[in-house]
């Protein structure tokens, strides 16, 4: 692969000032977020879909617009996770064509957030850190701790003291510094955004954002391809800080402009719990102005974000692309893991079932037409957030080791004989 | 006199203090206070109609100001405000 500077510039979203590709994250002058900026001449000149597929199935393979210069170096394997044509879950929503993009067995730690990490730790050595750091709802602490792990980098992760055990563990395990913050997302986020001030750390969500952010990219450019080069007619994401919606919207305009794919109809609909939903409220009010929500309280904790970076452009992005929004309760969120566990045989966490939960009700609304397709991405594990189901899905039935006790068991559900 | 916390992007115009102490007895106020001791600060944070920008954040004594009142919201001595960027994450 070639080193050619694909990737120019960081530039405001606001007000388009260009600066140089460091380790900053904000304009200085509007405060407004930076985003990657590419020469998409000279990509166009090399990116084509049988170069993309030559190369290994990682979300590598899009390298030319993710924003490092060299090559990757952190989550080589990263990526390139299936996607599931649904049909038992496309009946039970009653929707003509449903596919899961599934995340939750994203490599290595099960959720999407490798896919940012692996280019915000890549780009991080680029720039010469030795220590990585994160504000996290879980996630992306685990990812930052194992990428970091295998890298050699020294890490810590921030996260609020009372999220799920398998996500604590999750990152522990790695042998990082994890620090439990007593508060909220939002206050664990603000306490790195002025350690991150103080420390010459790469914090890859403060920082190192402009180059974390497009990580989610792939997830999009993934979808299209496995789509058989297509980009889907409706696609459903959860949303906590909203990026990762502004991302796939990206990555499909990136595919139309660099004409990868046809240029089509696409709507990108998000979905939030309603015990932390300040997109979806300001996107249900008709306004761009996201009020923060003050204390998140739902099970979905990954997406317990109060003051989403994001939301602002993730409802225009919803609004540009015709999609919309929806926001469903903790017990809406548990039947969500259920059907989909159920119907596809992949365990997704709460965030999952907030996806699922709201695509059936986009559905049920006719927001998502029920004679056309669409894509649900899940995006992380339910191994991690088992607190969310445990005593909801039965128990085990337990008897002795006897054919006696097994067949009075199972006499009202099966014959004799098959 | 109330504290206010610079972040990064902004310490170019406090001669790279982190914190500077400014009187006033709202938010709106300490905001103006600051801008006559550090000329162009306040354009950054509030936007030409007056309005805290889109993209900042914020904090008296750890509470938003949204949740406050905004602007109107009254500063003691010994508050601490801080002004932050809004962030990514998950």
């Amino acid at each position: 692969m070639s080193t050619k500077p694909w990737f120019s510039n960081l530039k405001c979203r606001e007000c388009g000032r260009l600066y140089e590709k460091e380790a900053i994250h904000i304009c200085e002058f509007d405060f407004g977020p930076l985003e990657a900026a590419y020469d998409y001449d000279a990509i166009r000149e090399v990116f084509t879909r049988e170069l993309i597929e030559s190369r290994p199935q990682t979300m590598w393979r899009y390298r030319e617009l993710l924003p490092i210069d060299g090559e990757p170096t952190v989550g080589t394997q990263v990526g390139f996770t299936p996607l599931v044509k649904a049909d038992r879950l496309a009946k039970a929503l009653g929707i003509r064509e449903l596919w899961i993009k599934n995340d939750s067995v994203n490599y290595p730690t099960l959720s999407f957030k490798d896919r940012v990490v692996s280019v915000a730790l890549s780009r991080a050595r680029e720039l010469g850190f030795k220590v990585v750091a994160c504000a996290s709802t879980g996630n992306l602490a685990n990812s930052v701790a194992a990428n970091a792990a295998n890298a050699g980098l020294k890490s810590y992760v921030l996260i609020p003291s009372n999220l799920e055990q398998g996500k604590v563990l999750g990152s522990l395990v790695y042998g990082t510094n994890v620090i439990g913050i007593k508060g909220p997302y939002d206050q664990v986020n603000r306490l790195c955004s002025e350690i991150a001030g103080k420390y010459g750390w790469g914090f890859v969500n403060v920082n190192l954002r402009p180059y974390y952010a497009e990580g989610s990219k792939t997830m999009g450019f993934e979808i299209a391809e496995q789509l058989g080069w297509k980009l889907p007619r409706h696609t459903v994401v959860c949303m906590a800080s909203g990026s990762l919606l502004t991302k796939l919207h990206k990555a499909y305009k990136e595919f139309i402009d660099l004409d990868i794919v046809e240029k089509s109809d696409f709507s990108i609909h998000g979905a939030q719990a309603s015990g932390c939903s300040p997109i979806s409220t300001a996107f249900k009010a008709g306004t761009e102005m996201v009020k923060p929500v003050q204390n998140p309280d739902t099970i979905a904790k990954s997406l317990a974000i109060g003051t989403p970076a994001d939301g602002y452009y993730a409802i225009r992005s919803m609004k540009e692309t015709g999609g919309s929004c929806e926001d469903c309760t903790d017990e809406e969120i548990v039947e969500g893991i259920k059907l989909l566990a159920e119907t596809t045989g992949i365990f997704a966490e709460t965030a999952g079932g907030v996806t699922v939960a709201c695509a059936r009700k986009l559905i049920e609304s006719g927001k998502i037409p029920s004679d056309e397709s669409a894509v649900l991405c899940i995006t992380g594990h339910g191994l991690k957030t088992q607190e969310a189901i445990i005593g909801k899905v039965g128990e085990p039935r337990v008897i002795g080791p006897s054919l006696r006790e097994f067949e009075a068991l199972v006499a009202d559900e099966v014959g004799t004989k098959n | 006199m109330p504290i206010v916390r610079i972040p990064t992007p902004l310490r170019k115009l406090t001669n790279n203090l982190e914190e500077v102490t400014v009187s006033g007895a709202t938010l709106g106020v300490v905001l103006d206070e600051l801008n006559a001791a550090y000329p162009g600060l306040s354009e950054r944070i509030v936007d030409e109609n007056g309005v805290i920008r889109r993209f900042v954040n914020i904090f008296v004594n750890d509470e938003d100001v949204r949740f406050l009142q905004e602007k109107e919201t009254p500063i003691q001595e010994a508050d601490v405000v801080s002004i932050v960027p809004a962030i990514a994450g998950g």
